[in-house]
């Protein structure tokens, strides 16, 4: 199977997503941002609905519009009237509503809103490929740039303001990065489990160790890992890739379970 | 020279006015216990010096500068919350959590230095847990813990320490040892202490100086001048008879609490 570009291409998207998502994901468990995760991944139906209607590119359609509902949750959930959840379920519906009546005005896009909600990392361009790696770097360098910071706030969000630390800027950044992390993994997974590569590898690594370094480590080789494997299943027994990226995931965490229940 | 200074400071939340007519002087190096029933805003007093709620009347200066305003010097000013947990499975060693106080003097690149380092293990060592380095901050004893805290708010060059209830949910001795260690810091590092706390008794023993609030100051004195106050009963009201009596008590213990 290696001998094809296309399983190639399909290999290292779903090693770089697995990276990526790995290293979100440890602060998407942290903070308990993994139902923002859900309403950033549905909502993107939204913005794949206008990029097909208006023929705009749908990647960066979609991340554009994931990264304006992830902002607005995030300006409205400061309304201390209203739980954060609330507000999440408000956008993420709200935003798939949308794009489920734009889809109905036009027919024939059944097909590609699936490959969107399944993911089509087998159809993955070379130029696609690069735009994904150059993303992922760049993304990956700023979490890591601000790392410490963003745990100081998962921390203590007080302090960290008292300190002068600008907790909103970071908070809003997170959110940024998280949607764009989202829809780049919507490529590979689809809308519906993509938020599987953000929850398991981290909560898996969170079995494991208590050292943060570590945590990061097992979560991002868990979702390179679980890519790779995955992939290989998919080709072997000829099922869907993202839903067999998913599976071997969840199966570590399972596995984990047991081995650390044991232990 | 005063580090802190409030006058006629004014707070409203939401509308509500949660604090009025707020005025006091800290003097550099002192230790100023801040009580007052349970509601009377003293939590809001502390975050209104932290810059972390507007004030809608008044003045507030600390360390020459309005709250909030210390730039790139706001790690003069270190602050350990009220806490009593924190969670278990937190994944960051004492010397992570530590570190996390020098954030606020380092730049955009935010990258640490060998120095961050040693100024950590000297926080630690400052408040005599070093040894618990590489501990998962979740594993600590509640001492264990409020003293990692202290190390966080001292390892920057702190000259003014705000604490919130800091010895809430230890027994008596931990939180003796607690304010013991916080005395010696003080003469140590001439460090300037605002502490608050529902725990009169706790504060009188050890404070330099106390305030009594309940929305208004009711009292500012030394301790043995607040504790026999008129206003104290005013302040507490309906608590006073307890509190008479566990004053009693103390006096006869020598103000040995």
């Amino acid at each position: 199977m290696l001998e094809y570009v296309f399983f190639q291409r399909a290999l290292v998207a779903a090693v770089v997503v697995g990276l990526l998502c790995g290293l979100l994901g440890f602060f998407v468990v942290l903070r308990r941002l993994a139902f923002i995760g859900v309403g950033i991944s549905h909502s993107a139906v939204g913005g794949v609905a206008i990029a097909l209607l208006a023929g705009w590119s749908p990647g960066l359609t979609a991340a554009a519009f994931a990264i304006l509902v992830a902002l607005g949750m995030f300006w409205v959930g400061r309304d201390r009237r209203l739980s954060e959840d609330a507000v999440i379920g408000v956008f993420f519906s709200g935003a798939m509503a949308l794009g489920l009546v734009l889809l109905s005005m036009r027919h024939g896009f059944q097909q590609e809103l699936f490959a969107y909600l399944f993911g089509s990392v087998l159809a993955i361009s070379g130029g696609e490929l690069i735009g994904l790696c150059v993303l992922s770097v760049v993304l990956g360098g700023v979490v890591l740039t601000v790392f410490r910071e963003l745990l100081f706030i998962a921390f203590d969000e007080e302090v960290a303001r008292a300190y002068g630390r600008p907790v909103d800027a970071m908070n809003a950044l997170l959110l940024v990065v998280l949607a764009i992390t989202v829809v780049a993994g919507i490529r590979v997974v689809g809308v519906l489990l993509i938020e599987a590569l953000l929850v398991v590898p981290a909560a898996t690594a969170a079995l494991w160790t208590l050292d943060f370094r570590r945590q990061v480590a097992v979560s991002m080789g868990l979702g390179a890992g679980s890519g790779i494997l995955g992939l290989v299943g998919s080709y072997t027994f000829d099922i869907p890739a993202g839903g067999a990226i998913v599976l071997v995931a969840v199966a570590g965490f399972f596995l984990s379970l047991l081995l650390r229940r044991a232990s | 020279m005063d580090a802190v200074i409030f006058e006629k400071m004014r707070v409203e939340l939401d509308g509500r006015l949660v604090l009025e007519d707020i005025s006091f002087r800290v003097r550099q190096g002192s230790f100023l216990g801040v009580i007052g029933p349970n509601g009377a805003g003293k939590t809001t007093l502390l975050r209104a010096m932290l810059g972390l709620v507007t004030i809608s009347g008044g003045r507030i200066e600390v360390l020459g500068r309005p709250p909030g305003r210390h730039g790139a010097e706001a790690h003069v000013i270190g602050y350990v919350p009220q806490r009593e947990t924190i969670p278990r499975t937190f994944p960051a060693s004492v010397a992570d959590v530590v570190m996390m106080g020098r954030l606020c003097c380092k730049g955009r690149t935010r990258i640490l230095s060998r120095h961050d380092w040693e100024e950590v293990r000297r926080g630690l060592e400052l408040v005599g847990i070093e040894s618990l380095a590489e501990r998962p901050i979740g594993r600590l004893s509640g001492g264990e813990m409020r003293r990692a805290l202290l190390a966080q708010a001292l390892c920057s060059g702190t000259r003014l320490l705000v604490l919130d209830e800091p010895t809430v949910g230890l027994d008596l001795p931990a939180e003796l040892e607690f304010y013991n260690l916080l005395r010696r810091l003080q003469h140590e590092l001439d460090l300037t202490i605002v502490c608050v706390s529902h725990d009169l008794l706790a504060l009188a023993g050890q404070a330099s100086e106390l305030i009594c609030i309940n929305r208004m100051m009711h009292v500012h004195g030394d301790p043995q001048h607040v504790v026999h106050s008129h206003a104290l009963r005013e302040a507490y009201s309906c608590e006073f008879d307890f509190l008479a009596g566990e004053i009693a008590h103390h006096d006869r213990a020598g103000g040995a609490v």
